[in-house]
């Protein structure tokens, strides 16, 4: 099986690299390497992963410095070529910051950091995301955030649910959205979009932290295999 | 040269959270009629020309760029010639 060339971007002020880092060597024909903000790449990778972290401090607004970064223009660059990218928590910030993703992440409504274990309705399975879970699933993420309350236009927050694009929402174990199941505030209860063409994921809750059964539960995992499934057979076809 | 300050606050639809935590503390002082407490944020630099319509340019760019975000923000901004 042909390999899958997959990097995680690590910011000044990153602390989830490693984690991403490890949910990828789970899988054998992925081998991953980190790639330094500072650098910028013209090679081709399968798969790009902006993780979670204080990016910068946090400084100005979540992201926005970390969206100026030298590498974020090879990023940029790579997702127009439809590399896959995924940007966890802070990295979702930085992707709305660089405009990759639309909306921006205010702080939560409640005033809190919340660091808790939070249910979330998979929303859509046709995505290279979400392919291995089961519409309309409930799955358990971790979230760690004290800037997760998704803001958007209403034109754009319409343009996204006509076409499909929020795949996780906040929700109580029987799947019911609504403001008691809202951690932050996030318009809709929205927990992860991705971009119109759907090959650039943001999601607040963290799929690397519990990638493995030994943390609970390993649902974060079927985020990964469903990108590494999809890879795969995108290789295959080409060969 | 010009000095600038920019001012960048969250727009009237957005929350501001930590205005909502300043006004607690409002009430915590007894202030019944403090409302509408908003955080803002002011910005200052020197743009180095002599050209105000230049330094405003720059300034106005800056803040497009990275000072504000359009989603959640707006800016103004204040010149004076140095």
């Amino acid at each position: 099986m042909s390999s899958i060339s997959a990097g995680v971007v690590v910011f000044p002020g990153s602390n989830c690299d490693h984690d991403a880092f490890a949910a990828l060597t789970k899988f054998e024909m992925v081998s991953p390497e980190y790639i330094w903000h500072k650098d910028t790449f013209n090679r081709h990778f399968d798969l790009i992963i902006l993780p979670g972290g204080f990016s910068y401090g946090d400084y100005l607004r979540s992201g926005a410095i970390a969206g100026l970064s030298p590498v974020m223009q090879s990023v940029k660059n790579a997702a127009s070529e439809g590399t896959v990218i995924i940007g966890i928590c802070n990295g979702f910030q930085i992707l709305c910051e660089s405009g990759l993703l639309p909306g921006a992440l205010n702080n939560n409504s409640s005033l809190k950091f919340i660091c808790s274990d939070q249910n979330l309705r998979v929303e859509q399975n046709d995505s290279i995301f979400t392919s291995g879970y089961i519409k309309g699933q409930v799955v358990n993420f971790p979230i760690a955030h004290g800037e997760g309350n998704y803001t958007a236009p209403k034109e754009v927050i319409d343009t996204l649910e006509k076409e499909n694009r929020i795949l996780f929402r906040y929700s109580d174990i029987k799947g019911t959205t609504g403001a008691e199941a809202n951690p932050n505030g996030s318009i809709n209860n929205i927990a992860g979009i991705i971009n119109a063409e759907g090959n650039v994921l943001g999601l607040m809750p963290h799929p690397e932290r519990n990638a493995d059964i030994l943390l609970g539960n390993a649902d974060g995992l079927t985020l990964f295999a469903s990108v590494i499934n999809s890879l795969s057979e995108k290789k295959v076809q080409h060969a | 040269m010009y000095s600038v300050q920019v001012f960048v606050k969250r727009r009237k639809s957005i929350l501001d959270p930590q205005g909502k935590a300043v006004e607690q503390g409002a009430r915590l002082l007894g202030y019944s009629g403090i409302t509408d407490v908003r955080v803002n944020k002011q910005i200052d630099f020197t743009v180095n020309t002599e050209d105000e319509q230049e330094a405003r340019s720059v300034a106005n760019d800056f803040c497009s760029k990275l000072l504000a975000n359009p989603v959640m923000e707006e800016f103004q901004i204040h010149l004076q010639k140095l």
